[in-house]
């Protein structure tokens, strides 16, 4: 949160607790103010809160412990399928809400781990590629596994997915209040997940300032090194991926839920490689910058359909470019341009790996605050 | 005397080149022991092979009465063996005052659930962590830099600080290779006073250095390694006049014939 804080521009260094307040109000506001362009832009809001989460997931993996994942997406599949399976006319099994989500979240992390496993002694662009491979190899079982028992449906995959239901409280329903008040489930979706994202957050930074979350640090930034000081290396791995893991697992259960549909064209390659664009466009290592990251690109693409095509017809009289091309040379575009001007990211923040009131007590004492870059 | 370590008979290959045959040496609790040699004669492999960042070929260790793990670096490090690199290898992007706190991570214990619920047992866990770490950064003579990114240190006190870092292990030995590398007269005395400060605090020191005078002051013992052979082991006024070790320095002597 403090990051975030920091991030404001303007107002986050001058009156943090303004900043503070801003954030907070925008989260609450945003779907009200999305509302008045369409019902869709609720519904892409949404969106973009699960593609933070994984952006969230995606960072402690990436950014934290310094393992180049190229298959996340494969883990928002377990996620999905899990809740697909468990929630469906499919099986015909309709277990409960809170039931599910533990289970995606573990099946996910078991995910994690098995993919862990074989890639402990890699590094760099030899662990990007087994794990690029890895999350091809679930998309295609997800693809193949309808023969000779049908498991996953191929590729039509699994329909009428039950919706979120709280206890008894079915978020797919709208809410009327009186005679012409409504509250759309999109809303109540919206809430849902900024909930959940607010408490990956919470989660997240409390791992980063950890024993543990230093354990990653060291590791990434050397790992002979952090052998030396006695970091247990193999288990720390196994950890960062398992837990990186599980909250792609939580995002795709929420999405499996949200989207009624799951089938296995929306786990492919460019997804994987669009929530780690996210996390290097923010800014990798903190959690400011995934937030950021997701934000801008999962909304970028969406305005792109809305002001891109129109403006092509009013200009060539016909679509020239597709939106869908569109947005993949602009997001390269983007990611070219961060890499000549802003390598860091967007937000370039430095993460902490201790507590900020600890810190203080001591540089009281100190002559001078050195700038830490 | 009591014996802190013992190495028998230590052997390491790599290839067609032995880069270690036979050494045994003995380090008692609470000297300073010098481990000197030429070039390549196998002082940083030794080493490797004792925080089992390496595995011998041949021979074990023998630490405070029992057998050190070979091949498993964290696990030496819990038994009580921490080590500095010849070129520093510290944690970059963290703070000096966090790389010392990492060096702790061995000592602590909080697990996913202490972190996650942040219980009581945690939190008082991160406060000693963070208050010994203060400690060694002021031990060491680095305090004020505690929230200056290590990259950013002076060469020096990225020296002092991976001491500081070595020192959070909570060892019993301190193996440190090449310490005084690249410091000018007055880095080395004070470096001098610091590792004495680190004998008198009850831990063993094991240093492999190439600054004679540093090595001839401080050390209570020095073996040298030759060609992977140790050559000789005694107080540094035997070693100095030690024939086969002047000839392995100045060239000459049996090795040239």
């Amino acid at each position: 949160m403090n990051e975030l804080v920091a991030a404001v521009p303007w107002l986050g260094k001058r009156n943090p607790t303004a900043a503070r307040w801003l954030i907070i109000l925008v989260a609450i506001a945003a779907p009200f103010i999305a509302w008045q362009f369409g019902r869709s832009w609720v519904r892409i809001l949404d969106f973009a809160l699960l593609y933070m989460m994984l952006a969230l997931g995606l960072n402690l993996v990436v950014g934290f412990a310094g393992l180049l994942d190229l298959g996340y997406i494969a883990f928002y599949a377990v996620g999905a399928y899990t809740f697909a399976f468990l929630a469906s006319p499919h099986f015909d099994v309709h277990l409960p809400f809170w039931v599910i989500l533990p289970l995606g979240a573990a099946f996910a992390a078991l995910a994690g781990v098995m993919l862990g496993f074989p890639v402990l002694r890699l590094r760099g662009d030899y662990l990007a590629i087994v794990t690029l491979g890895f999350g091809e190899i679930v998309r295609i079982f997800m693809l193949n596994l309808n023969y000779p028992v049908n498991i996953t449906n191929g590729p039509q995959g699994i329909n009428m997915i039950d919706p979120i239901n709280l206890f008894g409280w079915d978020l797919s329903r709208n809410i009327r209040i009186g005679e012409d008040f409504t509250i759309h489930s999109l809303f109540l979706y919206y809430y849902f997940f900024l909930a959940a994202v607010v408490a990956s957050i919470i989660f997240i930074q409390r791992l980063q300032i950890s024993r543990i979350g230093r354990a990653w640090a060291a590791m990434r930034d050397d790992e002979l090194a952090a052998k030396a000081i006695g970091i247990n290396t193999r288990d720390m791995k196994l950890l960062a991926f398992a837990l990186g893991a599980t909250f792609g697992g939580v995002a795709g259960a929420l999405f499996g839920a949200f989207q009624g549909f799951v089938s296995p064209e929306s786990f492919s390659l460019m997804e994987s490689i669009a929530v780690l664009t996210m996390v290097v466009f923010g800014g990798m290592g903190n959690l400011a910058g995934a937030v950021v990251g997701a934000f801008v690109l999962a909304l970028l693409p969406e305005l792109l359909r809305d002001v891109a095509v129109p403006l092509q017809q009013t200009l060539f009289g016909h679509v020239l470019l597709d939106p869908e091309v569109l947005r993949m040379l602009l997001l390269s575009l983007a990611m070219i341009l961060m890499m000549l001007l802003r390598p860091a990211g967007m937000i370039p923040a430095r993460a902490r790996y201790c507590h900020d009131h600890h810190l203080s007590h001591h540089l009281n004492n100190t002559p001078k605050r050195e700038a830490a870059k | 005397m009591i014996t802190l370590l013992e190495a028998r008979n230590i052997g390491k290959r790599f290839g067609g080149l032995q880069a270690l045959s036979d050494v045994s040496l003995t380090i008692r609790k609470g000297e300073v022991y010098g481990l000197i040699g030429p070039n390549g004669a196998g002082k940083t492999t030794f080493f490797n092979v004792l925080t089992g960042a390496y595995t011998p070929d041949g021979g074990d260790f023998v630490f405070n009465g029992s057998e050190l793990p070979s091949g498993k670096p964290h696990k030496v490090v819990g038994r009580g063996i921490a080590r500095t690199f010849q070129n520093i290898r510290l944690f970059r992007d963290l703070t000096a005052l966090e790389n010392v706190m990492a060096g702790h991570h061995i000592r602590t214990r909080a697990g996913i659930w202490g972190v996650l619920t942040q219980n009581r047992f945690t939190r008082e866990e991160e406060r000693l962590t963070t208050e010994r770490a203060y400690e060694l950064l002021r031990y060491v003579g680095i305090e004020r830099f505690a929230d200056v990114v290590s990259k950013n240190l002076s060469y020096g006190d990225q020296r002092r600080l991976e001491i500081a870092r070595a020192l959070a292990t909570e060892p019993q030995l301190l193996a440190l290779d090449e310490p005084a590398a690249g410091m000018n007269a007055t880095e080395t005395g004070q470096l001098k006073q610091l590792i004495q400060q680190i004998r008198n605090d009850g831990i063993t020191v094991m240093l492999i250095e190439h600054d004679v005078k540093l090595v001839m002051g401080l050390c209570d013992r020095v073996a040298v390694l030759d060609f992977g052979k140790k050559i000789a082991e005694d107080v540094p006024a035997v070693v100095q006049k030690d024939d086969a070790v002047i000839a392995a320095y100045l060239g000459g002597g049996k090795h040239a014939h």
